[in-house]
């Protein structure tokens, strides 16, 4: 279960690595009326994912992530609204637009590390809150940017008042996003970045330019967040300041924390423990259901520190260790 | 011929503390050159500077004839200055094949690769194993770093700085922490290694020093009080004064 990449890793996909594919596949046929809920499950793995890449593998702590998902999240708004409503268009354009935005800010606060970068990640955040915030004429403001509409994927494919267009959409785009992280976390640059996580100093020592490599995976990290903040545009039709709150970030890392950093797959069961809860929660007791969410990431972190996907490893191991 | 590693009038001073006062060191291709002072007398340093991880007041560091003063510790790696730490400064969590093989791959510049396996890089994985074999860890090669016995991760801090192929290796106590049973290992280890290699240790253990080395530089308040070979340097006074006395009376 374990992903950590290297020399000696066996990179070929696992039998196991399939379940996540299957269950998606399932869920649309056997759980129609959950689609919306699933389509934003699907997009919030791929934003876990994006920060797994940095967090799990680089070691950058932030709490700023939600900069590059709502910067996605608002090119592909605004596109939507003045330009064209293409879909795929609006997704390279929230990839890109954050990417640039990640590679711009990544040059200037990688230089630091630990509670100066935790502190920066925060600020990037909050000045593009107000930038959206201030912006009326283009974003709509604290109303939000809503009102466009998305054209048919590939000039095909209508997105439907049943959401069923938008979850498949979501899930092939995770599942070209998850084949990429797969191989980058798998390739030689992958493994240099577990490096830089595991010993700084010594990564410097062997030559690597730590820097440099940071800046391009938070790059890579920022884009990938802002294809996941377009994508939620787009299934959504609306894009709302939220995006760029330090609420979503937040949450962000709870989800991933809950589902296990540095393993890939823990993208995928945080959001959705994480996710499915909320909602059940949210039903069942309107009013506290954060309390829930709390008992949960407090069980997690004093008996489970590697996660959900953590606990199962251990028992495995546990299993296999009997004679 | 240059020298492998050269310092001209090397300083370095921390306010009114002078640490390092006009060193001129000279580190001979292929030396077994040793580097030993008390404690303050600015070995780490020198160390330090050398690696280009501290920029020095005034003075120069060649490597290899080149002026390399104002380049920073990556430039100078690429130019064959490879080092180990004092305390072990190793990638814990990851497999001892790998903690080499990240060095090899920096070398031979596949680092930055993003699409194939790691895995399918096998020259650098055989070159890893290769090095492992000949420091007797190749049984180890595939177990965490962190589960290692402590002397064994001493020679997992020697291995990752071979990985570089360098041609000036400094090595900073590779005994240090490690009991005298098994410092032989390590001695054993330094004996075996290239002669196309210059080497400068940094050691406190005095046995180890003598034992290996063939030129000795002493160190005190951050100046080169003598250099010479380990046999002019046991019998200099001021050495026995200043340091070896201190040990050895």
């Amino acid at each position: 279960m374990n992903h950590a990449g290297g020399y000696i890793a066996d990179a070929r996909i696992r039998a196991a690595e399939w379940l996540p594919w299957v269950v998606a596949v399932l869920c649309y046929f056997f759980a129609p009326s959950y689609l919306p809920l699933g389509s934003y499950v699907l997009t919030m793995i791929i934003f876990a994912l994006s920060l797994d890449l940095i967090l799990g593998y680089g070691g950058i702590v932030t709490l700023g992530h939600s900069a590059y998902f709502g910067t996605g999240a608002y090119v592909a708004g605004i596109l939507a609204a003045r330009l064209t409503g293409e879909p795929l268009v609006g997704l390279l354009a929230g990839t890109l637009s954050a990417g640039l935005l990640g590679w711009i800010t990544g040059i200037i606060i990688l230089r630091t590390r630990g509670l100066a970068l935790l502190m920066l990640t925060l600020a990037i955040t909050s000045v593009c809150y107000e930038v959206a915030n201030k912006a009326t004429g283009l974003t709509g403001g604290a109303d939000g940017l809503g009102g466009f509409s998305v054209q048919p994927i590939l000039g095909l494919f209508k997105f439907d008042m049943f959401g069923k267009t938008a979850y498949l959409y979501c899930l092939v785009v995770l599942f070209v996003c998850w084949w990429l992280i797969r191989r980058l976390v798998y390739s030689p640059f992958g493994a240099s970045l577990t490096g830089v996580r595991e010993n700084n100093i010594r990564m410097h020592a062997v030559g690597a330019p730590v820097y440099q490599r940071l800046v391009i995976s938070y790059t890579i990290s920022a884009g990938l967040a802002g294809l996941a903040g377009a994508l939620l545009t787009q299934t959504t039709q609306f894009v709302g300041l939220k995006v760029f709150g330090f609420e979503l970030s937040g949450d962000l890392m709870v989800m991933l924390i809950l589902g296990g950093v540095g393993r890939i797959y823990g993208a995928f069961v945080g959001p959705l423990v994480y996710l499915v809860a909320q909602d059940y929660l949210a039903k069942q007791f309107p009013e506290y259901w954060y309390f829930g969410i709390g008992i949960m990431l407090v069980l997690v972190v004093m008996f489970a520190r590697g996660g959900i996907l953590g606990i199962i490893d251990a028992g495995i191991a546990r299993l296999r260790s009997r004679p | 011929m240059h020298a492998a590693l050269e310092t001209r009038r090397l300083c370095k001073s921390f306010g009114a503390l002078t640490v390092a006062d006009q060193i001129n060191f000279r580190l001979e291709t292929g030396a077994r050159h040793a580097l030993i002072g008390p404690n303050g007398a600015g070995k780490t340093t020198l160390v330090n500077m050398l690696t280009g991880r501290l920029p020095p007041t005034s003075g120069e560091v060649l490597i290899g004839g080149e002026d390399v003063t104002a380049l920073g510790q990556v430039a100078r790696v690429k130019r064959g200055l490879g080092r180990t730490f004092q305390i072990n400064t190793l990638f814990r969590n990851v497999s001892v094949v790998d903690n080499v093989a990240f060095a090899v791959a920096e070398r031979k510049g596949v680092a930055w690769r993003m699409f194939r396996p790691a895995s399918a890089y096998s020259d650098v994985l055989d070159e890893s194993m290769a090095l492992l074999d000949t420091l007797g860890l190749a049984q180890d090669a595939r177990l965490t770093v962190a589960g290692l016995p402590y002397g064994k991760q001493r020679l997992v801090e020697i291995a990752i700085a071979l990985g570089l192929k360098p041609r000036v290796l400094l090595l900073d106590e590779p005994a240090a922490g490690v009991p005298t049973m098994e410092s032989h290992r390590i001695l054993e280890v330094l004996d075996a290694l290239s002669k196309d290699i210059a080497i400068l240790i940094i050691e406190h253990d005095m046995d180890l020093v003598f034992r290996f080395a063939q030129r000795i530089t002493v160190l005190t308040q951050g100046t080169v009080l003598v250099e010479g070979t380990p046999a002019e340097i046991a019998a200099d006074k001021h050495v026995r004064e200043v340091y070896l006395g201190e040990r050895h009376v």
